[in-house]
């Protein structure tokens, strides 16, 4: 019930905000609002966190335009977190004190989301992680009052590897940024490789400092060793000039290339006519995906931004529906209400069912996993499909051994 | 490793060189003539950059050739170098006769009012940037192929030296340069018009920086953090090469190219760290770095720019102390939550920033990675209590040992040093600090640091805390503050104001300054402590460099002359901060502006502002003679 | 025994010979006057004395003990207070904190972290600033001092450790022609008063002519005379290569002022 609640009202109210019959019209939300803290790097990521913070502006007007959640509006409260988990956990503590906010959502920094989440741990209040990737944030580090919303490094390395494991490449190279993001990604990487396919053996690593890629030594450190395979995990600039030095030197020909997170448009985009072809990646082609919640989410974004949705737009988005739900579910915004209300909680996105899997807290989001191809003068994926999160959590006995504490 | 394979990869690491080159060789030149060191030369690279992904696009609409391309770099570092000459006759040219701190803060302030401007124009996206035509193609060498467009680069590294030097020894400009850096006051003497030379060597330096950015548009996307990923770097070749020669930054280019192009093959993983040790090992050992020379204005007798009397409190600062430690009291009675937070966090950035302050104010050591002993310290709390197994109170005591004992080691090399140089050999081993926390993720946690870094039980809640704060901040205080009026701080600056004369008289001034690092690093690595357990974890940016500079800024806003300025400093700062971020997006252009008007307009700081304000209502003081 | 014996002291600098075989002798009570023309070496064999160079070979005696090849500080600890040819004050302190400071030095008390330093040694520093006539000025910030009474000051410090040698480089470099007087005036008297030796370097031949007991003379690196200052002047060689006939002039007014 709640899904096809959800769903309706996200077509109702994308497609006709105008139009909406008085049949369907409830009125809109009164009196005080439910605030919903949303601490971002809108500065520093400014390339993700302003599409997000767009489609939750434009979330937050269609549900309060449609009565809101337990008749009271909703509010979400922006702050900056200055890319650093020190102002970050200062801001949080601004948020619960001074804005009486009834939950934190949001960051994009992997430490940055674990330093909050730590500090709801602490202060025992929710928060919703949307955008940080580290495992560590609902396994090892996990605790009650931290939820995540993307799929994790884990779970988008595994559906890469699951999508490689029939070419059977043998020897594989990596390149990865030399932080925890890319340190992760790499050890996921070498250990379901290993599993995946027999045989399989790294043959080189490459760990470039973040932001400040040597690109010709690394390219020419990782042809050096004449691998069959590359697993990539830079990103941004990094890989744009990656991308450059590697197709000029003909580091990618004749070789499967894997990489994360590279069918983003937040990192198509700039790689423009250079988008490399053929790479299997994990990305958002938004502007293929036909499904009619989605593609009036599009069409409504477009709209009101004239801009293109980033990946950001869709989890913005995604994340603003689902706090609605939840508080309607809830019926509350007490935070063990909220706690018990959330666990396994299913909810219909725009991308399909999302199930909270109470064991880690992590959503079993799913991700589209496809190859690059260049069209025209500009990247997009081919041969995509969308890819269930469900199937590429950790298994839940793995959870309880790294939860354990 | 086939000999192709080490051809190719010199080749690489050449290429590398000589971007580097490039843009070294215009700050370099800049702090030879005006002994400025000009933090942002990496924001003029990044406008370069941004320029010629605008300016070049244009260009080869009309055609698509070579020359367009060139000629479209060419534009934007003239643009640049019409910047930078503004940047001198606006800012640097108030700011020569200041001490360099604050020089180095002001240009800092420009490398952040840049930032919000490039994001301002170009928006936070990355820009890739066309690739030059004719020379998109790979070469082959010995079977091999390798970017036509390296080889150009390489090509043009070499022609900017040549170029340079025969600017230097064949135009009345360039011998200008050149008589400037070896001796400032020779160039006054000859009557040249200062004026013009120094923003004419603005242009130049400003128009290397930009063409140096703009050569890079066909290798990497243009993004907004080229600035301080290169001004780092560049920082590394010029205090290598030995400040102020360019054939020195040339040597240093070349060997930081051929070190990271061979280092990564053998440490994959050591990229952060590897330039900063490079540099550290040059300066300990040759302290002027390759090519330099030791400064000579370095030894005259000029007045300090730190605590000039110790002024005893009178009543009325006796009332303002009391009031002030009465409002910490009543903190956790009558604030909120955050108050008290905000309150915790003011404390320990007030004790971080006055052992800063010890150390320039009174020492005249000049330490611009100050965040390192914080951090260690944070890190050494943070640590003990989470993968350790103590307890809350060992660790905090901890904290300012372990502190305390890097800073003595760092120390121990810094106190050789002085002026810029040892305000260069502070960064690197902030920056080697930082890169291993940043980079050895098993043992650190790398960037995502740890958390659970909480108090023991009976002090969790945030009121109980705060008072184990203050009480450990304002005894560190107090202790420190004595310090300064005991033998030891007036012995640290006998050896500020004449190292001569106080080792004429018995003091032994390296080690004098030596504990004082040291001393000083712990009290740092105190408040670190105390800071992690506020926070719940501890991560790589309380080492970073911004935070280094968030520290200095407190120190000058408070005021260095005085001692209580950086405690005044950190509270304002702290408030400044945190009532303009939750208002805009872009905070750091009005962090930037605000840093460059106190430089120029309050260089005495808040408490120095109101000590002469409360000094005009005092009455006169008696003339020294007595008219008769 | 003898204050300061200096035997053999070589020093080169690359190929140009600063010191060859200097030795000289300096009884406490005495002041001895190091002069010779630009470049002679003067400078080198004062800064062997007092610890800044170290000598190829060579001894320098101080009381019977050798001190040559140890730091200034060093130096100083066995009794040799000095003063530099630009005046080095603490510019940052009082005038009487800057001759405490010699004395909390002297004392051992550097590293102390006890009570405040301007409480220390307060009475024996203002006797040494009487001694130099610079009492009435005790808490004025140095830096506010005529450039002579700055000089007067440097001697106070220099004489808060009760050396048994002062050197002093230059000790009226850049003052008035009525203040030089005055400060060598109460250099003498200092002393002779206290038995304290003076080695002084001195281009205003005035100064040295009216003051010293001995005469040094240096030309290249070599001791070309040595002995009282009538000795000195009669000196053929001296006339010849260095005082010339203004320097002899200079020494007759001495002569007579002194009479």
């Amino acid at each position: 019930m709640p899904q096809n609640f959800t769903r309706r009202a996200v077509v109702a109210g994308l497609g006709a905000t105008g139009l909406a019959g008085p049949a369907m019209a409830q009125t809109a939300a009164s009196g005080a609002p439910i605030r919903i803290g949303e601490i971002n790097s809108y500065s520093r990521m400014a390339a993700f966190a302003l599409p997000y913070r767009n489609a939750i502006q434009m979330a937050q007007d269609e549900i309060n335009a449609r009565g809101g959640a337990l008749g009271r509006p909703l509010e979400f409260v922006f702050r900056d977190d200055g890319s650093t988990p020190g102002d970050a956990v200062r801001v949080a503590e601004e948020l619960v004190t001074r804005e009486n906010v009834s939950f934190i959502a949001g960051t994009f920094l992997s430490n940055v989301g674990l330093a909050v989440s730590d500090f709801a741990n602490q202060r025992k209040i929710m928060f919703l992680a949307t955008e940080p990737l580290t495992d560590a944030l609902t396994m090892a580090q996990g605790n009650r009052y931290t939820y995540r919303l993307r799929p994790s490094t884990f779970m988008q390395t595994k559906m890469l590897v699951d999508a490689v494991k029939a070419r059977n490449v043998r020897r594989w190279g990596i390149v990865a940024p030399n932080y925890e993001y890319g340190q992760s990604a790499a050890a996921n990487f070498k250990r379901l490789i290993a599993e995946a396919t027999p045989g399989a053996e790294i043959v080189v690593e490459q760990y470039p400092a973040l932001g400040r890629i040597d690109a010709g030594a690394t390219v020419g450190a990782l042809a050096q060793a004449r691998p069959d395979g590359i697993f990539n995990v830079t990103f941004g600039a990094d890989l744009t000039q990656f991308v450059r030095e590697g197709n000029t030197r003909g580091l990618f020909e004749r070789r499967t290339v894997v990489s994360l997170l590279t069918g983003e448009p937040e990192y198509m985009i700039p790689l423009g006519e250079e988008t490399p072809e053929g790479w299997l990646v994990t990305g958002y082609p938004w502007e293929q995906i036909k499904d009619a919640p989605h593609a009036a989410f599009v069409a409504a974004y477009r709209a009101k931004f004239n801009d293109t949705p980033r990946l950001g737009s869709f989890l913005g988005y995604v994340f603003a529906y689902m706090c609605r739900d939840l508080i309607a579910k809830a019926g509350s915004v007490e935070t063990e209400a909220l706690l018990k209300t959330f666990d396994d909680m299913k909810f219909d996105t725009i991308s399909g069912p999302v199930t909270m899997r109470g064991i880690d807290k992590q959503a079993t989001m799913g991700a589209w996993v496809g190859e690059t191809t260049l069209n025209g003068k500009v990247g997009a994926m081919k041969n995509w499909r969308f890819e269930d999160g469900a199937k590429y959590m950790f298994t839940e006995a793995e959870v309880r051994a790294a939860r354990k504490g | 490793m086939d000999l192709s394979f080490i051809i190719i990869q010199s080749l690489s690491g050449l290429a590398s060189a000589s971007s580097l080159f490039i843009i070294a060789s215009g700050l370099t030149i800049v702090f030879g003539v005006t002994r400025i060191v000009n933090f942002a030369h990496g924001s003029l690279y990044m406008l370069g950059a941004y320029l010629a992904v605008t300016i070049v696009p244009l260009l080869l609409d009309v055609d698509r050739s070579l020359p367009m391309f060139l000629l479209g770099v060419l534009i934007s570092a003239l643009i640049v170098g019409v910047f930078g000459a503004l940047m001198e006759i606006i800012l640097l040219r108030r700011i020569y006769h200041v001490p360099e701190l604050f020089q180095l803060l002001a240009t800092f302030g420009v490398v952040l009012i840049v930032q919000d401007l490039v994001i301002k124009i170009w928006g936070a996206v990355e820009i890739p940037g066309p690739r030059a035509p004719s020379l998109r193609h790979g070469v082959f060498i010995m079977d091999q192929r390798f970017p036509a467009y390296e080889l150009f680069l390489i090509a043009a590294g070499i022609v900017v030296l040549a170029v340079l030097w025969l600017l230097m020894q064949k135009t009345r400009f360039g011998v200008l340069i050149r008589a400037a850096t070896q001796d400032r006051e020779m160039v006054a003497a000859l009557g040249v018009n200062q004026a013009w030379l120094f923003t004419g060597t603005l242009f130049l330096g400003a128009f290397l920086a930009g063409l140096g950015g703009a050569l890079q548009i066909p290798r990497v996307a243009i993004n907004t953090q080229m600035d301080i990923s290169i001004i780092t770097e560049v920082f590394v070749v010029t205090v290598i090469g030995g400040m102020g020669s360019v054939p020195g930054a040339f040597i240093a280019a070349l060997i930081i190219g051929q070190l990271q192009a061979f280092g990564i093959l053998i440490f994959p993983k050591i990229t952060l760290v590897l330039v900063f040790l490079l540099m550290a090992v040059v300066l300990v050992v040759k302290p002027w770095g390759l090519f330099g020379k030791s400064d000579a204005a370095a030894g005259r007798a000029i007045l300090p720019e730190g605590i000039l009397s110790l002024k005893r409190f009178g009543t009325v600062d006796n009332i303002v102390a009391g009031l002030a430690i009465a409002v910490l009291l009543a903190l956790p009675v009558f604030g909120d939550n955050y108050m008290v937070k905000v309150g915790i966090e003011v404390l320990v950035l007030a004790l971080a920033a006055f052992s800063l302050h010890f150390l320039i104010g009174v020492g005249g050591i000049v330490s611009f990675g100050h965040a390192a002993y914080f951090g260690l310290g944070a890190y050494a709390a943070g640590l003990l209590v989470t993968k350790g197994g103590l307890s809350m109170e060992p660790s905090i005591l901890l904290a300012p040992i372990i502190a305390g004992a890097f800073a003595a080691l760092f120390g121990y090399f810094v106190v050789r040093l002085s002026g810029i140089y040892l305000a260069m050999l502070t960064l690197a081993f902030a920056q080697i600090v930082y890169a291993v926390c940043f980079q050895w993720v098993e043992f650190t946690g790398g960037d995502n640091g740890v958390v659970g870094v909480w108090p023991s039980s009976w002090a969790s809640s945030r009121q109980v805390y705060f008072c184990v704060v203050l009480a450990f901040t304002l005894s560190a205080i107090i202790a420190l503050r004595h310090a300064i009026y005991a033998p030891f701080g007036y012995a640290l600056r006998a050896a500020r104001d004449s190292a001569t004369r106080a080792d004429a008289i018995g003091i032994d001034v390296r080690r004098i300054r030596w504990f004082a690092f040291t001393l000083s690093g712990a009290a740092a690595g105190l408040a670190g402590g105390l800071y992690s357990f506020s926070k719940g974890s501890i991560d790589p940016t309380m080492i970073s460099i911004p935070m280094s500079v968030d520290f200095l800024v407190m120190v000058l806003l408070g005021g260095i002359q005085t001692v209580i300025g950086p405690l005044v400093g950190a509270a304002a700062f702290h408030s400044i901060k945190d009532f303009f971020m939750p208002l805009t997006d872009f905070w750091r252009m009005f962090l930037g502006a605000s840093i460059i008007l106190m430089v120029l307009v309050f260089p005495r700081g808040i408490s120095g502002a109101a000590a002469s304000l409360t000094d005009r209502f005092k009455p006169a003081p008696k003339p020294a003679v007595a008219p008769s | 025994m003898t204050l300061l014996k200096v035997t053999g002291l070589n020093k080169r600098f690359g190929g140009v010979v600063a010191a060859k075989d200097v030795a000289f002798a300096l009884e406490a009570g005495d002041m001895l006057a190091i002069i010779g023309p630009n470049g002679a070496g003067k400078s080198t064999t004062f800064n062997m004395v007092g610890g800044q160079l170290r000598p190829d070979s060579g001894q320098v005696l101080l009381a019977g003990q050798p001190i040559s090849g140890l730091a200034p500080r060093e130096v100083w600890r066995r009794g040799i207070g000095r003063t530099f040819q630009i005046a080095q004050t603490f510019v940052s302190m009082s005038v009487a904190e800057n001759v405490q400071m010699a004395l909390i030095s002297w004392h051992d008390q550097i590293m102390s972290v006890g009570a405040r330093a301007e409480t220390r040694y307060r009475p024996e520093a203002l006797d040494l600033l009487d001694l130099v006539g610079m009492r009435a000025d005790a808490d004025r910030p140095v830096r506010e001092l005529a450039y002579g009474d700055v000089k007067r000051v440097e001697l106070a410090i220099a004489l808060a450790s009760a050396p048994k040698l002062l050197l002093m480089d230059e000790p009226t470099a850049g003052m008035a022609p009525k203040e030089r007087a005055q400060l060598m005036d109460i250099t003498a008297t200092i002393a002779r008063q206290r038995k304290i030796g003076v080695l002084f370097t001195e281009h205003d031949m005035d100064a040295v002519f009216a003051h010293a007991d001995r005469i040094l003379v240096l030309v290249r690196g070599e001791i070309i005379a040595d002995g009282k200052p009538d000795e000195v002047r009669s000196n053929a060689r001296v006339k010849q290569v260095y005082l010339g006939d203004m320097g002899v002039a200079a020494a007759m007014r001495a002569r007579r002022g002194r009479v």
